[in-house]
């Protein structure tokens, strides 16, 4: 699958990597250049690639154990003391198990501490509703002075997590995946926190993608093109703070916008995206994602599929719009 | 870098007066506040910051400053007029407690700017973790400055809190000292009919942690306590202070009614006067 943008940018897809690994290898990338990063674990270090900088700097590791609330007063009190903790483990603990701690502690206190949130959405698969991550994106953008990273896939993680240590100044949550999924952004491709990112023109209507759907929305666009639709696609990787502009400049000049995640329908980019837009420029919105439900088991790419989260649902739901 | 510090017990007293008078007159000035905590903690606070902790209000960012962390934010008023004690900054502050655009809020919050403030906090069961955060870094950054965090004895109902526990003397934190306000009391009555915390010194003993025990208004007590907790090397310390809600003003002593009951302006010089009779 190649995709050409009139820059000339091409989304090539050469190996599938999950974007878990992009993080661990980011996270070790910015231990080596920063001394004042520390990584927390709690338990399962392996299984979200926190164990990469583990290995490289076993003196920065701090073992906290299965005790998520723990680790985010911990990450507080170290950031309030000039080190740079990154807080890693399953987004619905990191997120979720630990909001109040997120909220006083962390967001409150508007220290910088970067909270690893792991195996987002529904492609977590077999494990089921209880690990499947959909609603913390809804949870970290409402507090205060968060902002929030859903980059689209490994080498744009590894770009992001660098960021969120090198260029932030406050509490970052940044969302990422479990499954091996198409590496196509590459590393030389800019990430600018709070900028979203054109991924191809077009001026019949605007998908608007985030996290693992930005590769199905580029496929779908790439299909339609096939049907003489000219869908523009747009990858925001910061949901807070959100390019507004991006979003409604797509409004004003293609007129309709599908909106894709791996999260619920309510309180994620489909309604962030119609925040601003009912309040700037008011057109028709189609939000796919996760239809307030839990999720279940099942192999991640039969989930994908249940729930709509296919380049296919993207295509129909376009189609129904533009009628 | 530190300030000059007390170390007779007797030149406490009148610090913590002081101190009480401030909270009385702040909380009454504010219209709401938690007047019973803060009173029955005056004597570790006046303890901590004018003969203990190695600080200095004149550069409230020194690196090597030791650290107070108020896990229970809402006896804020305490804090503020302990701060304003040392020189933090004007104590005519105080009279702006918990109003609009003041640097002392209702629960102390950072943003608002107050110097010597270390921690926004009030959602109980969080300060603890915080502490820990902070131990562990002095000891990564390999500097010699200490923690100390306050908890109230209604907060060890929190879970989080012995999640904290554990992983304090999991990592051996002997650079922090914990202080619970055992004042028997919390907003709905006695701790033993809301939630029995009892056998507290075992279970804290049970997590990894020395434990000692003081009476909280006892100047002599206090100080040879925290000597004996800063001196315990490879465990965390915990000082269980038994202390009387109210303290200093007899009439409202040992009444949990005056957990979050704020000082009534009529009653202002009345409750000053009785510190000043105090036995
Ligand atoms: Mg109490």
């Amino acid at each position: 699958m190649l995709l050409i943008m009139k820059n000339n940018k091409r989304f090539l897809n050469e190996a599938d990597k999950p974007t878990r690994l992009g993080f661990g290898e980011g996270l070790r990338e910015a231990g080596g250049v920063n001394e004042s990063v520390i990584a927390l674990g709690a338990d399962i270090t392996g299984s979200v690639n926190v164990n990469l900088f583990k290995k490289a700097f076993p003196n920065r590791f701090y073992s906290l154990g299965i005790a998520e609330q723990n680790a985010a007063g911990v990450s507080a009190g170290m950031a309030l003391s000039g080190l740079i903790p990154v807080f890693t483990t399953y987004a619905v603990f990191s997120a979720m198990r630990t909001t109040d701690q997120l909220r006083i502690s962390i967001c409150y206190n508007n220290v910088h501490a970067v909270i690893g949130g792991a195996h987002a959405g529904i492609s977590v698969g077999p494990d089921g509703a209880t690990h499947q991550a959909l609603e913390d994106i809804a949870v970290t953008r409402a507090l205060p002075n968060m902002t929030v990273f859903s980059p689209c896939d490994a080498d744009q993680t590894h770009l992001a997590i660098l960021a969120a240590i090198n260029k932030m100044n406050g509490p970052v949550y940044i969302r990422f995946g479990r499954e091996k999924v198409p590496n196509f952004t590459g590393m030389d491709y800019p990430f600018h926190p709070g900028k979203g990112q054109l991924m191809k023109e077009g001026n019949d209507l605007t998908i608007i993608a985030t996290g693992h759907m930005v590769w199905h929305a580029l496929q779908a666009a790439y299909q339609m093109e096939e049907k003489n639709i000219n869908a523009r696609v747009i990858n925001i990787h910061t949901i807070k703070p959100i390019d507004n502009e991006i979003i409604i400049r797509a409004a004003k000049e293609t007129g309709k916008i599908v909106t894709a995640e791996e999260h619920q329908i309510y309180g994620g980019l489909g309604s962030a995206i119609t925040e601003i837009l009912s309040e700037h420029y008011p057109v028709p919105v189609k939000i796919i994602g996760m239809p307030d439900s839990f999720g279940e088991s099942g192999k991640p790419e039969e989930l994908m599929d249940k729930y709509g989260l296919t380049s296919h649902n993207i295509i129909k739901q376009s189609l129904k719009l533009l009628k | 870098m530190t300030m000059k510090k007390f170390t007779h017990p007797s030149a406490l007293k009148p610090v913590a007066r002081n101190i009480r008078e401030s909270v009385i007159r702040s909380i009454a000035n504010a219209g709401s506040g938690h007047t019973g905590g803060s009173l029955g903690l005056a004597d570790v606070f006046t303890a901590l910051y004018f003969s203990i902790m190695e600080h200095n209000s004149k550069a409230p960012h020194w690196p090597d400053r030791d650290r107070l962390v108020l896990s229970i934010g809402h006896v804020a008023p305490l804090l503020y007029a302990t701060l304003a004690e040392s020189g933090y900054f004007p104590k005519k502050e105080l009279m702006t407690l918990r109003r609009l655009g003041s640097r002392l809020q209702g629960h102390p919050g950072r943003d608002h700017g107050l110097p010597g403030l270390e921690l926004s906090a009030g959602s109980l069961g969080h300060g603890l973790s915080v502490a820990v955060g902070m131990a562990i870094s002095a000891k990564h950054k390999k500097q010699q400055w200490r923690v100390f965090s306050i908890h109230g004895d209604g907060e060890l109902q929190e879970g989080s809190v012995w999640e904290a526990a554990m992983s304090a003397a999991h990592h051996k934190l002997d650079n922090l000292v914990a202080l619970v306000d055992r004042n028997n009391v919390q907003i709905d009555g006695k701790t033993d009919d809301v939630m029995d915390i009892e056998p507290l010194a075992e279970k804290w003993k049970a997590f990894g942690w020395k434990v000692f025990q003081c009476d909280g208004h006892d100047f002599e007590d206090i100080l040879t306590t925290y000597d004996k907790a800063i001196a315990v090397k490879n465990k965390p310390s915990v000082i269980i202070a038994r202390t009387h809600m109210g303290k200093g003003v007899a009439e409202i002593e040992n009444d949990y009614r005056w957990h979050g009951k704020p000082v009534a302006k009529d009653q202002v010089e009345k409750f000053i006067n009785a510190l000043d009779h105090e036995k």
